[in-house]
């Protein structure tokens, strides 16, 4: 196994002809164990699995130590590091240069559910095309351990004594906002959040994926919520979930009534095996509900909470040309010099 | 300091000398009350005479139910400056009645309803009563109408005593309803009924009228809202991200007005353009850099409050260099100061806008028709510097109407800038660096989303980075990268509008200013030349300064620099970029809300020249 893996990725490469080191950003500055590296890599293999071309994705951040990450994974793609919670804004402005261009945001939970949360909620009510990754672990990192807005109340920490405060459910939040992909899920649970990533890439609006993703260094005591100990413990996937390509024959093997399948806008199929209970991601109501009793029942609820796939997406709103707007001739931007004069006879 | 009384040197008008389009009409009302479609009405109707006018609303923060004044100048010698004289006063606002009396000066003419019960003591002015409430009442209009009709009235009163063209009057309702004939009819049949009555009932005692002239033959009206809306639309915009804020709003509003109609794909129908509505300033400019950043020409509009908000985005897109075009349409200001009044008040703020070493381009349009071009221009200026460009109108110029020469199209090819497209990058023996100075101006070249060629993409950043967009804390790496964006803006003084110069015989006294200043200024030297102080003048319509600003500065003994803030911004920025010349600039500084006026200038220069 191991000389395999030695000499395959000099040869392997995806359907498109990239290796996965074509995939792959600079060498992560963040902590060792950060659980933001582990959703690096999961990117970096779902952008590889779904055979997506590099330049044809842009990265956004925020600041913070999630907001780095983007410079570890996909080195060939744009990317732009915007400023504290408001990428949101960057992207929206950005996805327009290009429609056939994907985004990909990472966020965090002090990027997104502080000074964030209103272009967050605002870019979930427009229905940005765009993954929006919140890597979730509780604590502002590069400054050294404050809480976060999504610290449980109760939460001690050595510097910081004891949060007093609520905290935010950002899952809940974006259900809350009309997101049109809502999903939990875990760092230690690295393929879950694979094959999400992958289903979120084929969604035609915005899609929230609030990663549970422990800070080594500052939040990870085993009784703490966005620790590893406590994530391994209380994990419950609501399904089991894999994604199958567009044109691509499902193989995935389950007995009928045992899975729910979703097509997505781009034509591929998110398999959802069930694993405990019955659970429709269609419904709203229904996602509310799990997560409300996932609080109570101190768990932590993972899967895809919910999706709608018919929801216009904000580039759909506005009959843009088909030809991306960045490639526009001067003759198709600049009127002609008679309707100027049109315009001039107007202006009594 | 107290607030500014200029002397008023005129005499009272010798009741059997006609005066002729030489003066001021104010008229006073509630907000909210319709009386802007009379006012317009009157102002296109004197423009559609020939007759060189400008009209100023002066309105409170407000929907309904505070006061509010329209001032229309009427200058047979084309100054369209505001006055501080006003010779016929229209009052129909009972709360203001006895200031607006106040006001009127002697020999003029006070005009206001029957029902409105004060005794005037006045006898140096001449007085007229309309019958307002029984004349709507005789009119067809229906009740939920009668209070708006009802500023018909003085429009009729109007027509009659100054000898306006009841003809030009239909036409420029015409215009204001588009052509509806309901609202026009209704509208003109109150003007025409009381113009009749007017005909019969009053006696004109005044001196003052209209006549028909030939000068604004060729001219447009317009706002420079709405004339900065179709400049951007001749250049090319295709992302704006605004937020509402007065007066500011009327620009993207007159965006999403026209851009339909005259940026759809002809063959699909689909848009080339995107305006959107953001949540706030915040992410107005957000996503403006953002669509800048990935190849669309891309601007907001704001005042500012939203300016203030938008600082530390902006300061990004100096430092990551992505363009983006910034209208700024001033208001009063610090914090919400008057929302609704004029000032140049964001110059030194917007010059100086973010932390660390910034400094922002800045353009300074002077009239409407210059809102247009800038509306353009600026895209060319941004996309060719890779930064943002700030474009400081004011609420006069962006709200008001003014007569301009029509809107001139674009004299040059669009400049998009350094771009490189995948066919670039495949021509390019080098590798891409997205910071590097290859052509000794500091400015680098770029690549866009969308661009698929490999060597293309880079990733953008606030943080410090090297020649090929990698972060980097090197100090080296810094210092160089500061000085590059330095010797940008050094060049910047070859792409931004060179200013206006006017001279005159045997000057050795400058005059420099910007912006909506102009009429007054222009008014304020001829007055200075008949004292003896002939002055150059000179209308900044960018920063950087160019060349000529340089010389200007060097040539003149004394340079006044007139402006509307309290600090005598502009000043500043002068004396910092010609330290040598710091003790011969004087900075002339007045603000009060109002537009400014040619006796203020004439006042406060003569009183430092001590004549």
């Amino acid at each position: 196994m191991e000389a395999q893996a030695a000499s395959a990725p000099r040869t392997q490469v995806n359907l498109i002809g990239l290796t996965r080191q074509d995939y792959r950003g600079n060498p992560t500055t963040l902590c060792q164990g950060c659980g933001h590296n582990s959703i690096s890599n999961q990117i970096i293999s779902a952008c590889y699995e779904v055979n997506l071309q590099p330049e044809k994705l842009i990265k956004f951040s925020g600041i913070g130590c999630s907001s780095k990450s983007p410079t570890y994974f996909l080195g060939r793609a744009f990317g732009f590091n915007g400023l504290h919670g408001r990428m949101p804004s960057l992207a929206t402005g950005a996805l327009f240069g290009d429609h056939t261009i994907k985004g990909l945001a990472v966020s965090g939970d002090g990027d997104t559910a502080s000074i964030g949360m209103g272009q967050f909620k605002h870019a979930i009510r427009r229905n940005l095309r765009l993954v929006y990754i919140v890597e979730n672990n509780g604590v502002y990192g590069l400054t050294k351990g404050q809480f976060s807005a999504t610290a449980e109340v109760g939460l001690h920490l050595k510097s910081q004594g004891t949060n007093p405060y609520m905290p935010i459910d950002i899952a809940l939040e974006a259900l809350v906002g009309n997101a049109t992909f809502v999903a939990r899920s875990f760092a230690g649970d690295p393929k879950q959040v694979k094959e999400l990533i992958k289903a979120a890439l084929s969604h035609g609006g915005i899609s929230v994926l609030d990663i549970i993703s422990p800070c080594v260094t500052f939040n990870n005591q085993d009784t703490a919520l966005h620790s590893y100990a406590w994530g391994k413990e209380h994990e419950v996937a609501l399904h089991e979930l894999s994604y199958v390509p567009p044109a691509e024959e499902i193989m995935v093997d389950y007995e009928p009534g045992e899975a729910k399948e979703v097509t997505m806008h781009d034509g591929s199929t998110v398999i959802l095996k069930k694993v405990g209970q019955d659970y429709d991601p269609t419904s709203r109501s229904e996602a509310l509900r799990v997560l409300e009793e996932a609080n109570a029942q101190q768990v932590l609820l993972t899967g895809l909470l919910y999706i709608n796939t018919e929801q216009p997406s904000l580039r759909e709103i506005y009959n843009i040309t088909e030809t991306p707007l960045n490639r526009l001739s001067e003759k198709q931007l600049r009127p002609s010099a008679e309707s100027l004069q049109k315009m001039n006879e107007m202006m009594f | 300091m107290s607030v500014f009384k200029p002397s008023v040197e005129k005499d009272a008008p010798d009741q059997q000398t006609a005066v002729i389009n030489d003066f001021s009409i104010t008229v006073a009302t509630v907000n909210g009350s319709g009386s802007q479609t009379s006012n317009i009405t009157i102002l296109r109707a004197l423009f559609k005479m020939g007759i060189p006018v400008s009209g100023k609303n002066l309105f409170p923060s407000n929907i309904q139910g505070l006061p509010t004044w329209y001032t229309i100048r009427v200058s047979k010698d084309g100054y369209l400056a505001r006055r501080e004289e006003q010779e016929i006063m229209v009052a129909m606002n009972p709360a203001t009645f006895i200031q607006d009396l106040s006001k009127v000066c002697s020999g003029g003419v006070f005009i206001y309803p029957d029902d409105i019960n004060f005794k005037i003591e006045r006898e140096d002015i001449h007085i007229y009563k309309m019958p307002v409430k029984r004349l709507v009442k005789e009119s067809d209009a229906p009740s939920s109408l009668r209070d708006y009709v009802a500023n018909m009235v003085y429009v009729g009163v109007l027509a009659y005593l100054l000898n306006i063209d009841i003809e030009k009057l239909h036409a420029a309702l015409e215009f204001h309803f588009k052509g509806k004939t309901k609202p026009i009819e209704l509208n003109y049949g109150v003007v025409q009924a009381t113009f009749n009555w007017a005909k019969e009932n009053l006696v004109k005692t005044d001196a003052y009228q209209v006549a028909e002239m030939h000068e604004t033959t060729g001219c447009v009206m317009s706002d420079g809202n709405t004339a900065a809306a179709l400049g951007a639309i001749y250049g090319g915009v295709q992302f704006v991200g605004w937020y509402p804020i007065t007066p500011a709003t009327s620009l993207a509003e007159s965006l999403n007005e026209y851009l339909p109609q005259l940026r759809k794909d002809p063959e699909t129908g689909q848009n080339t353009f995107v305006v959107l509505q953001a949540e706030d300033e915040l992410a107005a400019i957000g996503m403006a850099i953002g669509a800048g950043w990935s190849g669309l020409r891309a601007m907001t509009s704001t005042s500012g409050p939203g300016l203030s908000l938008m600082t530390e985005y902006a300061g990004l897109a100096y430092f990551a260099e992505v363009p983006v075009v910034v209208w700024d349409v001033q208001r009063v200001g610090p914090s919400t100061g008057l929302p609704t009044r004029t000032a140049q008040g964001d110059i030194s703020f917007t010059y100086f806008m973010g932390h660390g070493d910034t400094q922002m381009v800045m353009l300074l349009p002077g009239s409407v028709n210059e809102c247009f071009e800038f509306g353009w221009r600026a895209f060319d200026i941004a996309e060719r510097l890779q930064t943002p460009v700030f474009v400081l109108s004011d609420l006069d110029l962006g709200m008001n109407q003014w007569m301009s020469d029509p809107f001139s199209y674009p004299d040059e090819p669009m400049d998009r800038g350094k771009v490189l497209w995948e066919a670039d990058l495949e021509k390019l023996q080098s590798s891409f660096n997205r910071y590097k100075d290859i052509d000794g101006d500091g400015i680098a070249y770029r690549t866009v989303p969308g661009n698929l060629h490999p060597a293309a993409p880079y990733f953008t950043r606030g943080t410090g980075h090297d020649e090929n967009a990698r972060y980097s804390e090197d100090s080296q790496v810094w210092h160089d990268l500061l000085e590059r964006l330095a010797a940008k803006y050094r060049t910047a003084r070859q792409y931004v509008p060179k200013p206006e110069i006017e001279c005159m015989d045997c000057s050795r006294i400058g005059i420099i200013s910007f912006g909506s200043t102009e009429p007054a200024i222009r008014e304020a030297r001829h007055q200075l030349a008949k004292q003896d102080v002939p002055t150059d003048f000179l209308r900044l319509r960018a920063v950087p300064f160019t060349d000529e600003v340089d010389e200007f500065v060097n040539k003149h003994e004394r340079i006044y620099v007139v402006e509307m803030n309290r600090d005598g911004q502009m000043h500043m920025i002068l004396s910092l970029v010609y330290p040598e010349r710091a003790t011969n600039l004087i900075s002339i500084a007045y603000t009060d809300g109002l537009p400014m006026t040619a006796n203020i200038v004439r006042e406060l220069i003569m009183a430092k020249e001590d004549k």
